[in-house]
């Protein structure tokens, strides 16, 4: 269970830039919960999940995930509690290593790294099932190096590595904006799989109002950094992209264009 | 002229020198490509573990631990360096130049206050000296750094397969995904500086036992030798060289090649003063040459997409 208790971010404060990003946010995530993030340019939704996971500290309030006060951690050791997709397909690989090696390394997310071996026989073994899992094809390729890969298969293995070692919680960035859209359904097809799997309490952040609607169990639209809509169970099934737009006047360029 | 037989004649010398050089070029390899930072600590250290190693030496300490506790020392300095630019959030080229500046006082305080300190190949039981650089026989210095270079690669390639290696790859490779995967990159980044900075010293005690003496100014410009045997390794091996002992080993032979060109400048005629104009120009141009390839390639590519577009 995430509990986020009366947040405050400012960025650039005393600046002519002062900008609230996240204005006394209140949230509470029930274990199993998927839930989809929507909200215009500047809503907080990006903010909400780096402040989850500590990318930058909060001005105040506090993170709890089941229970434990994670406000004061730093990224690195919160990272053993979370999986993290960026939008940015470079950003949660490693470029120039191979695939299995950057499979290892999210293999030992949350361990102390020793002088033991960075992979072993047995991990290439449950990789490979797993990237054949995937339907992509890497399974063959499993010591090229990413780099050699494109945007939705890097955004497919990111999601593989933020979900080898079952996260509390999977935190996913817009994590099929910067991909075509039949790439990114093939993305969110995997990613609604895996999360069905493992039972995955999930957020995910998107400007695609379809996806809001289609994926998940609960939809929250954010403004100003507050929650301002929070829709859930029978109400969230039957919702339609005409319901959100008419109810809620939403008048948002980028969310219109991405219906 | 004689200049065939004179390059010939300094040609063993230029070998052994490259080799040595080539373990502090692969220390370089460690932060400048491994971590992706360009590390200035190394023009100090290329001083501190020779120093440190002739001291200790010609105060009764066997080689083997005068040449361990210069590593340590080299480690100290980049301990220093690393924590400069992690938790004092120093920019890491001010963090290195900073530690080599420090460096300075601190290795001619090693040094006794001297700025030269020699050591008798005759009382000493040196590892390497240059009087031996052309005698067949196991105390050949070319074949002794030869031996330990390959020592330090095995040992560098598998560090860099464990658990703690990796780390330490995928933080130079991309910080945001290994915080995201738990990585401490600030740990790691002083980690990477420290074993960078002892194989510097390793590489500076070997080059002071074999020239006999320890210098204050013997790591100035170190960087730029470096850097040099790093590029032009890669340049030249980067297609056949894929696996990372064999990276290492271009560097070392990118010393070699460095200190072989050198020579040869030297006995065409260069005057020695202008050698650290011309290096620095060598560097300059190898440096040079990936952009200028990945321009060439880029402008060749254009046009060919240009001729297709009609029939898209």
């Amino acid at each position: 269970m995430l509990e986020l208790k009366n947040l405050y971010k400012t960025f650039n404060a005393g600046t002519v830039n002062e900008k609230r990003a996240i204005d006394g946010l209140d949230l509470t995530l029930e274990d199993g919960d998927f839930v989809t993030i929507i909200g215009g340019n500047g809503a907080g939704k990006s903010t909400t999940l780096n402040l989850i996971a500590g990318v930058f500290p909060a001005d105040q309030g506090s993170i709890l995930l089941d229970g434990v006060d994670i406000t004061r951690l730093p990224e690195h050791k919160r990272a053993k509690y979370l999986g993290r997709v960026f939008q940015d397909p470079m950003m949660g690989t490693a470029a120039t290593m191979g695939i299995e090696e950057n499979l290892a390394l999210a293999n030992r997310r949350g361990q102390r790294r020793t002088l033991r071996p960075g992979i072993t026989a047995q991990e290439r073994e449950k990789f490979r099932k797993q990237l054949a899992a995937l339907g992509l094809g890497l399974e063959d390729r499993m010591t090229s190096k990413v780099g050699l890969l494109s945007g939705g298969q890097r955004q497919a293995l990111t999601l593989l590595m933020a979900t080898l070692k079952k996260p509390r919680l999977l935190l996913l960035d817009e994590h099929t904006a910067a991909l075509d859209p039949k790439t990114a359904d093939k993305v969110l097809q995997i990613t609604e799989e895996i999360v069905a799997r493992d039972k995955l309490t999930t957020l995910m952040v998107t400007h695609n109002m379809k996806h809001a609607i289609q994926y998940g169990n609960r939809l929250i639209m954010m403004d100003a950094g507050k929650v301002v809509v929070d829709i859930r169970g029978e109400e969230k099934k039957n919702l339609t992209v005409r319901d959100l737009l008419e109810k809620f006047k939403i008048d948002n360029d980028r969310m219109l264009l991405s219906e | 002229m004689n200049f065939f037989p004179s390059l010939l004649n300094a040609l063993p010398g230029a070998l052994a020198q490259g080799l040595i050089w080539g373990l502090m070029a692969i220390g370089v390899y460690i932060t400048f490509k491994v971590l992706d930072l360009a590390d200035l600590t190394v023009d100090g250290t290329m001083c501190t573990g020779g120093a440190v190693c002739i001291i200790l030496m010609t105060h009764g300490v066997n080689v083997w631990v005068a040449m361990l506790c210069a590593f340590i020392a080299g480690m100290i300095a980049g301990a220093v360096t690393g924590l400069f630019h992690t938790v004092m959030g120093i920019p890491a080229i001010l963090a290195g130049i900073l530690t080599q500046l420090a460096l300075f006082s601190m290795n001619l305080r090693i040094m006794g206050g001297k700025a030269n300190q020699a050591i008798n190949p005759d009382k000493y039981d040196l590892l390497v000296s240059l009087r031996n650089v052309k005698k067949l026989s196991f105390e050949n210095p070319i074949l002794v750094t030869l031996i330990f270079t390959a020592v330090v690669i095995a040992l560098l390639y598998w560090f860099f397969g464990t658990e703690v290696g990796s780390g330490i790859r995928a933080t130079g490779a991309n910080p945001n995904m290994s915080r995201a995967q738990g990585i401490n990159v600030d740990r790691n980044k002083v980690l990477g500086l420290m074993l960078s900075n002892g194989i510097v010293a390793l590489s500076s005690a070997l080059y002071t036992q074999y020239q006999g003496f320890a210098d204050v100014n013997a790591g100035r410009g170190a960087i730029v030798i470096g850097l040099a045997a790093v590029i032009i390794g890669d340049v030249i091996f980067s297609r056949i060289f894929r696996n990372f002992a064999l990276k290492l080993v271009s560097v070392s032979i990118g010393a070699v090649i460095y200190y072989v060109v050198i020579q040869i400048v030297l006995t065409m005629g260069l005057n020695s003063n202008d050698l650290k104009l011309f290096s620095a120009l060598v560097v300059a141009v190898f440096l040079a040459v990936p952009y200028w390839k990945s321009k060439h390639t880029r402008s060749k590519v254009k046009p060919a997409a240009a001729k297709e577009a009609p029939h898209a």
